[in-house]
């Protein structure tokens, strides 16, 4: 789960990481305001996107009437397909240096890995040569003394923002720029933090501040099911088990010369809501026609197939279906699809995947 | 990694329904489970398998364990991990997906420093046709996995599942199935994987089933140039979006990091046959 770099600044400040001074305001009246207490300020677009400087998102303004033009241009705006409902306006400070700190969960490590670099600011994609790694194990957290590359002040800094990053159970937290003042002193001018989605369960202070996912309409409703749906331009539906075979059923559409409507897997503990799943698909007004896709191992395919049979005997669509099932409960589940909805399964997926792929382009012409 | 039916398996989690689906399974198919875990049901006998407070009173009493494997909800994962690495397993298997991944690294750190080897978190197991099978894959099924000399590699059960049977359709068995797992930090990676199957006598070649997301792939192909044995790969996700995840944690592509065009030309370069389709995969073995 992301998080807009108001809310991430509000953990900084409770964890007493100098952040500047500001508001997030809603509507230009405020931001100009905002401005006439705290004189000459960033506008900051919020969303949960890097990029937001290039994109416009971010203004220097001297005074109220500028604050009011500049909140005017950016609230409304589109950012990476997010729309800006607030600015941080936030006052500016006198930048002697400009650094990179973040703390990440490493794949390679598989362990946490704090980032530093003298030269901040910019994308880090930009500076990736320019990055001290430096690992840390788990158990024993972020001491300063280990630190010894760096400035003591800079040392502290990095072990409040350890601690944040552990206590959050954070996968990213990144302060970029981290600037050193012209009066001395540190302050965290931007900062993202990334929460990991699986610890949400015990981070109830957490879940609900995150930022609102960008999802369609049938997302939502996916996710209200408890289920993977991703909407797809395509119009070959698609629904199979497991993360890999849904993503190859998908690759094979392409394959054959289609597009797929969607991705939707109902492996692990879902392969019981393959009914709800099946409605899911169908929902969706650009699907042609339909490839089921079952490889039964943990998730049984005989589970499934009822579930789907009993689906289509409900909602009675009229679009092809094409299957191909095997493993666990195979027998079963063929049997079942054939007496249902008398509909013999393909015996390759990528048979039926061409039939799905053909049934499509004929319901187009 | 490769399971054998020597290896003594305790299963955490044993009484509940899926931990008393494939125990059952397991053990009808030759696997030597030894004992089970369920604190609140310590001394019974669930299935004709005596069930223990811990893993280590599993190992302590039944003379050893070897390998766990944990059919364990996310939150109570790192402890069950904990009690396992702490009873002296060689092998933990962890299908547990969702666990937290602050957990998961202490997971990784414990058992780096015992010297246990974790498969996963969120692989479907592993097996060894004809002698004995560990997590939920279709073993059983002789359509899927019969003894033969082609070690699969899969991030994904679904999908090795469906490479296996494809396998077989063109009558090649599997010397084993190494299951990965579809997280992000895994314990054992492709590179650890090939490794095994370069230096087990029983396989000749080796099909790795890839997915987008990570680097573990193209990590991979130093270890893959150095080998001796052919190496096929399919890799899912060639069709998927940037920026999402699909549905395994570890499945995104950010940026061209973890893409599929990466993975593709770091496997070719190092000598791999990559094929479009799951159908491909034995015809390319030939």
């Amino acid at each position: 789960m992301d998080f807009e770099e108001a809310e991430a600044k509000e953990l900084l400040r409770q964890a007493g990481i100098p952040v500047p001074p500001g508001e997030v305001c809603r509507d230009a009246e405020a931001a100009a305001a905002a401005v006439g207490r705290l004189g000459r300020c960033a506008v900051k677009a919020q969303v949960p996107s890097g990029k937001r400087g290039k994109a416009g998102g971010i203004r220097l303004v001297s005074d109220p009437q500028e604050a009011r033009a500049a909140a005017k241009a950016i609230l409304g705006m589109e950012i990476a397909g997010h729309r800006v409902e607030r600015v941080l306006v936030e006052k500016c400070a006198d930048i002697a240096q400009e650094l990179y700190v973040a703390v990440v969960n490493d794949v390679a490590t598989r362990g946490p890995m704090v980032l530093f670099s003298r030269s901040g600011g910019m994308d880090v994609e930009d500076m990736a040569d320019r990055i001290v790694r430096i690992p840390v194990d788990i158990d024993q957290g972020l001491h300063a003394e280990r630190l010894t590359n760096v400035d003591k002040d800079v040392a502290d800094f990095l072990v409040r923002l350890y601690d944040l990053y552990a206590r959050t159970d954070a996968e990213l937290l990144e302060v970029n720029p981290l600037v050193r003042l012209k009066g001395g002193g540190l302050l965290a001018l931007d900062c993202k933090l990334t929460v990991d989605d699986a610890s949400l369960f015990r981070q109830p202070g957490l879940a609900g501040k995150g930022a609102r996912e960008k999802m369609t309409e049938l997302e939502r409703r996916g996710r209200e099911l408890g289920l993977k749906y991703i909407e797809l331009p395509g119009d070959v539906g698609v629904l199979a088990n497991g993360a890999g075979l849904t993503m190859t059923t998908m690759d094979v559409i392409e394959h054959c010369g289609g597009k797929p409507a969607n991705f939707l897997e109902i492996g692990g503990d879902a392969y019981t809501k393959a009914e709800g799943a099946l409605g899911l698909v169908l929902a969706n007004p650009r699907v042609r026609s339909i490839i089921i896709n079952f490889c039964g191992a943990f998730a049984r395919t005989d589970v499934m197939a009822l579930g789907v049979v009993e689906a289509w005997q409900k909602l009675k669509p009229s679009l092809p279906v094409f299957f191909s099932v095997h493993g666990t409960g195979e027998d079963e589940a063929v049997a079942l699809i054939k007496q249902k909805l008398g509909i013999d399964p393909f015996d390759r997926m990528e048979e039926a995947v061409r039939a799905a792929v053909e049934a499509a382009r004929v319901e187009k012409a | 990694m490769i399971v054998r039916s020597s290896d003594r398996v305790v299963v955490q989690g044993m009484t509940g329904k899926q931990g008393s689906f494939w125990t059952e399974k397991m053990l009808g198919y030759g696997t030597r489970v030894v004992g089970g875990v369920n604190p609140k049901r310590a001394g019974e006998l669930h299935g004709g398998v005596p069930v223990f407070a811990s893993v280590r009173e599993a190992a302590a009493k039944t003379g050893g364990a070897d390998v766990s494997v944990m059919f364990i909800p996310p939150a109570a994962a790192l402890a069950a991990a904990e009690d396992a690495i702490g009873a002296g397993v060689k092998l933990l298997v962890v299908l547990t997906e969702h666990i937290p991944s602050r957990d998961v690294m202490r997971m990784h750190a414990l058992a780096g420093a015992a010297g246990c080897r974790i498969v996963g978190p969120n692989t479907a197991g592993l097996v060894t046709p004809g002698e004995a099978f560990v997590g939920i894959m279709p073993a059983f099924n002789p359509r899927i996995f019969r003894p033969g000399s082609v070690g699969v590699i899969s991030r994904s059960g679904s999908l090795g599942t469906l490479i296996c049977l494809n396998l077989l359709d063109a009558g090649r068995g599997q010397s084993a199935f190494i299951g990965i797992g579809g997280d992000p930090m895994l314990g054992t990676t492709v590179a650890d994987a090939l490794h095994e199957f370069e230096k087990d006598d029983r396989t000749d070649a080796i099909v790795l089933v890839g997915e987008i997301g990570g680097s573990m792939e193209e990590d991979a192909a130093p270890t893959i140039k150095a080998m001796r044995k052919p190496v096929v790969s399919f890799i899912a996700g060639r069709a998927s979006p940037p920026g999402k995840k699909m549905g395994h944690a570890g499945a995104i592509v950010m940026g061209n990091r973890g893409s599929y065009a990466s993975k593709r030309s770091a496997l070719e370069a190092a000598g791999v046959r990559v094929v479009d389709t799951p159908g491909e995969v034995a015809k390319a073995l030939n």
